[in-house]
């Protein structure tokens, strides 16, 4: 593991507050530039063969097309809301490729691209969105629990499950992820805490987008996010987040030292979230064209194209290829949603405990009655 | 002399007045401030008053009320916007806690002028945690008083009567009612905020409701009334403290009850009610007061809601019940 950085640089964290006394030297791993030029760290060096180069950069064109796909079928009605990914799909490829097939997930909603690697169907992560269910897939078997709307929760549960590995001597790790706005919440501060303090082997990765929904970071937090960790006693490491090799190799050893018993790690992962906040956000009215222009440069697939193509990982058919899969991954998706059953209605009485109760068995048998009542009627 | 004015749009221009009136109301939430709040209800207050009274807060609801606390010590009042019905729960510890209990342990040293305004209920084609009906929970904590309005006139006036009230308040607003319309008379002499109020007479059945459940009661009574059915419709307004006066009134004539709500109906306001109309009434009544609720079950993915959410042909339903006996 890589050391706290030194706090030898200060600079003001709020404009217009002197605060000198914060330190603010901002670290960034990086392994790829925006340019696409290969670069060496120090701390988190990458073996990494062109086969997996390229499986990298399918992913990332793959889950992209996802999202787009999703974001359609909202507009178009198809989906209540859709929380898009796009430009944060570096940060969760390398993460959750840098995951081992026994360490578990903990997602909030927004976690497609994790969902993606862990083989979890874009359908089921839909039929969420499509307001089918509440999730389709299978938590236990994927290692990828469900999605969590309320803001933070996970970490605990994160926390928690990874107690439970580290008492079953599993060399397993929990991945917990959070975005830059839950770090205020109590409950994360709480899991950081109890994260600590147990010597849990748990990987808090943040996914540092900049926004929580219109609130900018500054309104969060007056220290770079990573810095946090050293307070709750385990380090933190700031990473290029549209870099997916930095955030591979970032999250492969904190997850590496998780599983050895070193204890928890903070990730924030710095990227930027190019769409709204959900379909249902208007991002112009707090943040400025100019800014997304800036963020486009870093475009986290252009980057890793320029170099599979500048180093002769892949050629145009390669290139031809993934496009033609991501066409019909778009069609999967388009088709699956539109052809998706609704639920039965008496689903909802079915799994609210292990064991039904009297009552909610006699609810359910008089909507069974009630509904009934309507057959042949004009309902 | 009145406006067409949606329940958002009320509120909004509630909200302002109450700010105008008093210099020492502050806004306190999530987005509410640039974005005008997810749903626009606080939209242009920022910008006319400034990030000082209007407060985007970090994303943290304990921390929302937390600090809602200390500066109401300090003479100030509060009005914490919670984003969604669903993430009240982890500022649930300050509200009952700390909010409810302060002005009782302090006796009455500290008064607790807080506002917790939380757009509630379904209908909408939510996800999870956005269409929760929690007002239970509330009205059982002594020393939180709970209101939920159901149209633009009662929002408008009700928030600045919250505001200006003394003690803390669980505000809840209609959120798939947040977009209708209706006249609102700004400067009319508003009904008391903790008064319920028969909003469509009739003779043969009382129907009880309150925030979006109003509209659909009274579509139930239009419904009924071409069957030649009268449902006497009161909006309750008021849930804790409950306004039953009206109500025992109502149906000392009617002889029959029926209480709608969206929450479960187990253990719900419905419950409570049932319990005093019978006390107080059971010599009026021609039949059980009946309960139209949404089922104990976590609240539905939204392909669902329909068949979750009491519609008008529940109500219906409750009504020939009730007349069946
Ligand atoms: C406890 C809680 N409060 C409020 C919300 C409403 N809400 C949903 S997402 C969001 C912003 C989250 O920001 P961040 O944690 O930075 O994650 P991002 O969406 O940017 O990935 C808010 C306020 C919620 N879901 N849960």
């Amino acid at each position: 593991m890589t050391a706290l950085p030194e706090t030898t640089e200060m600079v003001d964290p709020v404009p217009g507050a002197a605060a000198p006394h914060l330190p603010q030297r901002a670290e960034l791993v990086q392994l790829l530039t925006p340019e696409g030029d290969r670069v060496e760290h120090p701390d988190y060096s990458l073996d990494i063969g062109e086969q997996e180069l390229r499986e990298l950069y399918r992913d990332l064109v793959l889950v992209r097309r996802w999202d787009v796909e999703a974001t359609a079928l909202q507009r178009q009605g198809q989906l209540g809301i859709w929380a898009s990914l796009l430009g944060q799909e570096a940060a969760q490829i390398g993460a959750g490729r840098a995951m081992a097939e026994s360490d578990m997930a903990f997602p909030t909603y927004r976690e497609h691209g994790v969902a993606w690697t862990r083989g979890v169907d874009p359908l089921h992560v839909i039929s969420l969105f499509r307001g089918v269910d509440n999730g389709g897939w299978d938590p236990v078997a994927t290692g990828f629990n469900l999605y969590t709307v309320v803001i933070g929760a996970q970490t605990l549960h994160a926390t928690g499950y990874a107690m439970g590995l580290q008492r079953d001597g599993a060399e397993s790790a929990a991945l917990a992820f959070l975005g830059d706005g839950a770090t205020s919440q109590g409950e994360v501060n709480e899991a950081m805490i109890w994260a600590a303090s147990f010597s849990a082997p748990v990987v808090f990765f943040c996914q540092n987008n900049q926004y929580a929904i219109s609130v900018p970071l500054e309104r969060q937090s007056r220290v770079p996010l990573y810095q946090r960790a050293a307070g709750f006693g385990f380090p933190g490491v700031r990473v290029d987040g549209n870099d997916v090799l930095a955030v591979l190799a970032v999250t492969r050893s904190a997850l590496a030292a998780a599983r050895e018993g070193q204890g928890p790690t903070f990730i924030e992962a710095f990227t930027y979230r190019m769409g709204a906040h959900t379909t249902s956000d208007d991002p112009t009215r707090y943040r400025l064209a100019s800014e997304l222009e800036e963020w486009k440069l870093r475009d986290p697939i252009a980057r890793l194209k320029a170099h599979l193509s500048r180093s002769s990982i892949a050629d145009a058919a390669f290139f031809q290829g993934v496009e033609a899969e991501a066409d019909e991954l778009a069609d999967r998706i388009r088709s699956g949603t539109v052809d998706m059953p609704a639920p039965a209605p008496t689903e909802m009485f079915d799994h609210v405990y292990a064991e039904q109760t009297p009552q909610l068995a006699q609810q359910r048998a008089d909507f069974v009655a009630y509904q009934a009542s309507f057959e042949g009627g004009e309902h | 002399m009145g406006q067409m004015l949606t329940i958002g749009k009320a509120l909004n221009l509630g909200l302002r007045k109450a700010m105008e009136d008093d210099a020492k109301v502050v806004l306190m939430g999530e987005d509410i401030g640039k974005l005008g709040g997810v749903f626009r209800i606080t939209d242009g207050l920022q910008k006319d008053f400034g990030e000082a009274r209007v407060v985007d807060t970090p994303l943290a609801e304990a921390g929302i009320l937390g600090t809602a606390v200390g500066l109401a010590m300090r003479g100030y009042r509060p009005v914490c916007e919670i984003q969604f019905d669903g993430f009240v729960f982890p500022a649930y510890n300050q509200i009952v806690t700390q909010v409810a209990k302060i002005h009782a342990r302090s006796k009455g040293k500290l008064p607790m002028p807080i506002v917790i305004r939380i757009p509630f209920g379904g209908g909408i084609g939510a996800v999870e945690h956005h269409s929760e009906s929690p007002e239970a929970y509330f009205a059982h904590t002594a020393g939180l008083k709970v209101v939920a309005v159901s149209n633009p006139v009662d929002a408008y006036w009700g928030i600045q009567q919250a505001i200006a009230h003394p003690d803390p308040i669980v505000f809840l607003e209609p959120k798939r009612r947040y977009w209708e319309k209706a006249e609102v008379d700004v400067d009319a002499t508003p009904d008391p905020l903790f008064a319920s109020r028969v909003v469509h007479g009739g003779d043969d059945v009382t129907v009880l409701a309150y925030g979006p459940m109003v509209k659909t009661a009274l579509q139930a009574a239009e419904a009924a009334a071409e069957e030649g059915r009268s449902l006497e419709v009161v909006d309750l307004r008021t849930v804790s403290p409950l306004d039953l006066e009206p109500v025992f009134e109502s149906v000392r004539r009617t002889g029959r009850c029926i209480v709608v709500h969206e929450a479960p109906v187990t253990l719900g306001l419905g419950a409570e009610i049932a319990a005093r109309v019978t006390e107080t009434c059971f010599h009026s009544l021609e039949a059980p007061v009946l309960r139209v609720g949404g089922y104990d079950t976590p609240y539905p993915p939204s392909k669902l809601e329909e068949e979750y959410l009491p519609d008008l042909d529940r109500v219906l339903d409750a009504v020939d019940r009730a007349m069946g006996f």
